[in-house]
């Protein structure tokens, strides 16, 4: 097994070399020279074990080293994904920002994707892999499935981060919203994703319980579908294997239908469906309440799945996209509205005898905002979704404040319950260093979405009303600078108001630091601690 | 484990399934929650009859109501061009030259001009057209190839320097990198801003007289009829500084603006030199 492992990393190391040496352009030729410094490690690593005799660990216990790590890889790469994120909205209000001698590495435009890319798949999808790995062996009640594989899963997500974030700044771009990776970077994604896939469902099966939870379906759609949309949108011819371009399979419309069909289902089912899955865990363990309707469960789930494919063409209203298409869009998400809102009354009705907890219990208080925010966005998506909404709201910073109250608010906040809740239980604490820094975080996150969301509200629609405005012989009243000036007062206002949501998570880290560091002074164990699996 | 109990809190049976200590309730689904999903469904199948929804074979239903979008839009330009056809026509018609400022018509053009200018033009001349380096002020009355209405419309409809209109101003100024020393052009950058209260007996001087008078005239005072900028009025196109000015002796300038009777509608390039004509410089 071993000899099997060293001609591998051998031979990567090889064509890693050459790669860095003879690529065709400079993120090719960094991506080669990083995957040679990550398998040349590995190499050296495994040779000096080979003579280690192999002694069978037969685990029965949780497996949750890898959620540990998984946390801490959250927690890092949220700091780094928001704080790209503060620089690029200052860079909006102040383009000198954009330094001559940072060029062309920190201009906005490659910025940009690193910030998305950074808290969408970094800080979102190790949350979701850390959660579901967590709450998929518990609630199945068994060992997570596939033995190291999962560290495979873990350190594998890891470099697709760095070789994704790395490429945006050195020019490899495929230039698709959330899909921007290049060919090679997609393939070992895929290859990533389908182990991920093989350990949860292995869990699932190997399960004692006899029915699956509703927080295991959400993931499983997650991981399926992220699956199908991740291939069909990347489907790509490379220009040569030795350097990062390539070319798209589709073309003009079809192309950015297919582009809206997966990125409007990475909101469907990374930014939703699976942190659904967190919600069914985690406020229900948190609130130490039953949940309030299985049936709700069910339909929602269903629904929900079945309706959100269909959506992605409401983000190409009024252009090349036929109008039939367009139609079925907008309709399919007016539909999802209330399969949406049932996850909302899921988790808040959860509360029911359990609401006074939001004054006492900061989680609590996390996953409440956490809900509220999803109620909003999710309806504010279908209203935007209207043919006639939407010929005001497209392209204006109204767009932007409605993914922001979404990503701030729902998946934000209940990143950070998540974080409170398995900190102190994976590193057997009796709970967080500091409860007033959980307030504190809160509190500052709390005003950060309401400035942003605000100001992108009004900025958006003030843009959205100077475009279209014309004088009463039918003649444009606004030139598109105007536009950007008037703007100007609101970008300085969502630009403090992502100062203070980074602030909070910096508080987080401050406190994660201390927990884990055992600072921590125990006045009462954690009640309601797991049930071992065995 | 399997077996249903009652929850004491809200007096509803559970499921019976226990996961890590969570339970899960047997509530029914809000009538509210379910009928508003049904009425959205209702509404939905609704709206696809309506309106164009579902693919057939090669072309999807067009809908009861018979709508498009495009179809929208056209009626709507046809509407705005409608209510605007008389004066579209007198606009085509009137001799610029003769253009009275005080009629309808010119307020007419100059708020069609604006849009106009607004769509087109403020990306270089920027929005309130006050210029920037390289791109014309249009506010004052440093004109370079005329400032009459007919010059204005001359430059707009046939544009500068481009290759793509035979009747495009045209003029090249050389590089006097490649005819001069390096001495002499310093000579000339401390001589040109002195332009207004020269010595005609300095090394500058005598090289500016043999040089560059011929265009830009034995005061320095520019030629419009080949877009020789005045160079005694300290306005600069491309900076006044030491530094610019020997850039543009060395390597010379050779801005560019396209032909826009090649892009706009007569009365859109009539209009917007109207406009322009009107900012406060006109002549």
């Amino acid at each position: 097994m071993d000899v099997v492992k060293l001609v591998a990393l051998g031979l990567i190391t090889l064509i890693a070399a050459y790669a860095s040496d003879q690529g065709l352009d400079i993120a090719f030729r960094v991506h080669g020279f990083i995957v040679l410094v990550v398998a040349a490690g590995l190499f050296i690593h495994v040779l000096r074990r080979v003579d280690e005799p192999k002694t069978a660990i037969v685990a029965t216990d949780y497996n949750d080293g890898p959620v540990r790590a998984g946390v801490i890889a959250t927690a890092f790469w949220g700091i780094a994904g928001l704080a790209v994120g503060v620089l690029i909205a200052f860079q909006l209000a102040f383009p000198a920002l954009n330094f001559d001698w940072a060029q062309p590495y920190g201009n906005f435009g490659r910025l940009r994707p690193l910030h998305t890319s950074a808290v969408i798949f970094a800080f979102g999808g190790n949350a979701l892999i850390a959660s579901s790995i967590y709450i998929v062996q518990r609630t199945s009640r068994t060992r997570l499935f596939g033995g190291g594989l999962v560290w495979f899963v873990f350190w594998g997500y890891q470099l697709f981060i760095v070789l994704a974030a790395t490429g945006y700044l050195l020019g490899a771009t495929q230039s698709k919203e959330y899909a921007e990776p290049e060919w090679y970077v997609d393939i070992w994604l895929t290859l990533v994703w389908v182990a991920y896939l093989v350990i949860f469902l292995g869990t699932i099966i190997n399960r004692k319980e006899r029915h699956i939870y509703v927080a295991n379906w959400f993931f499983l759609a997650f991981i399926v579908t992220v699956a199908m949309l991740h291939i069909v949108n990347n489907l790509a011819v490379p220009v040569s294997i030795w350097g990062s371009k390539s070319v798209q399979l589709f073309s003009g419309v079809q192309d950015a239908m297919t582009q809206w069909w997966y990125g409007h289902n990475a909101v469907g089912f990374f930014l939703t469906a699976g942190f659904l899955g967190m919600m069914y865990y985690y406020v229900p363990k948190q609130a130490n309440r039953p949940v309030y309707s299985y049936k709700l469960s069910i339909v929602h789930f269903w629904a929900l799945i079945f309706l959100y494919i269909w959506a992605g063409p409401h983000h190409l209203h009024y252009t090349a996209l036929p109008d039939w298409a367009s139609t079925l869009g907008m309709v399919f998400s007016i539909i999802l509205w209330m399969p949406s809102w049932a996850g909302m009354m899921n988790g808040l009705m959860t509360l029911n005898g359990a609401w006074d907890k939001i004054r006492t219990d900061p989680i609590i208080r996390f996953l409440v905002a956490s809900l509220a925010f999803y109620g909003m966005s999710t309806f504010e998506g279908p209203m935007m979704s209207i043919r006639a909404v939407n010929s005001l709201s497209h392209y204006t910073d109204w767009t932007v404040g409605h993914v922001h109250s979404g990503a701030l608010g729902w998946n934000g906040m209940i990143i950070f319950a998540m974080i409170y809740f398995l900190t102190p239980r994976l590193w057997n604490r009796g709970a967080m260093y500091s409860t007033a820094a959980m307030n504190w975080h809160f509190w500052l996150a709390m005003i950060g979405i309401v400035l942003y969301a605000a100001s992108m509200w009004v900025s958006g629609i003030m843009e959205g009303l100077m475009w279209r405005e014309v004088d009463d012989q039918g003649f444009l009243v606004n030139s598109f600078a105007d536009t950007v000036s008037a703007k100007f007062p609101m970008y300085v206002v969502r630009g403090l108001g992502g100062v203070l949501y980074l602030g909070g998570a910096c508080i987080m880290v401050w406190n994660m630091w201390k927990t884990i560091r055992g600072h921590a002074i125990v006045h009462q164990p954690i009640s309601q601690m797991t049930v071992p699996a065995e | 484990m399997d077996e249903p109990r009652v929850d004491e809190l809200t007096g509803r049976p559970t499921m019976g399934h226990e996961f890590d200590g969570i339970e899960e309730l047997n509530t029914p689904m809000p009538r509210w929650w379910l009928w508003t999903f049904y009425l959205t469904i209702i509404w939905g199948v609704g709206y696809t009859i309506a309106y164009p929804a579902w693919p057939m074979v090669s072309s999807a239903t067009a809908g009861l109501l018979g709508y498009s979008t495009r179809a929208e839009v056209s009626a709507d330009i046809a509407d705005h061009n409608l209510s605007n056809a008389a004066l579209v026509e007198q606009l085509n018609a009137v001799d610029l030259a003769a253009f009275d400022p005080q009629s309808d018509l010119h307020r007419y053009a100059v708020a069609r001009g604006a849009s106009v200018f607004r769509a087109q033009c403020s990306q270089c001349h920027g929005s309130g057209a006050a210029g920037a380096v390289g791109y014309p002020n249009l506010l004052d009355n440093d004109w370079l190839w005329g400032g009459d209405l007919e010059n204005v419309a001359h430059s707009v409809r046939h544009g500068i320097r481009n290759e793509t209109d035979t009747d495009a101003r045209y003029s090249e100024m050389p590089a006097f990198g490649d005819i001069l020393e390096p001495e002499e052009i310093e000579a000339l950058v401390k001589f040109v801003p002195t332009l207004a209260e020269a010595d005609w007996d300095s090394a500058g001087g005598v090289l500016f007289a043999d040089n560059c008078a011929a265009c830009h005239g034995d005061l320095g005072l520019g030629d419009r009829s080949q877009g020789a900028p005045n160079l005694a009025d300290a306005i600069w196109l491309y900076g006044g500084d030491s530094e610019s000015l020997t850039q543009t002796i060395a390597k010379a300038r050779f801005g560019v603006m396209p032909a826009w009777g090649q892009r706009l509608s007569e009365e859109d390039v009539r209009a917007v030199s109207t406009y322009v004509h009107s900012l406060g410089g006109g002549e």
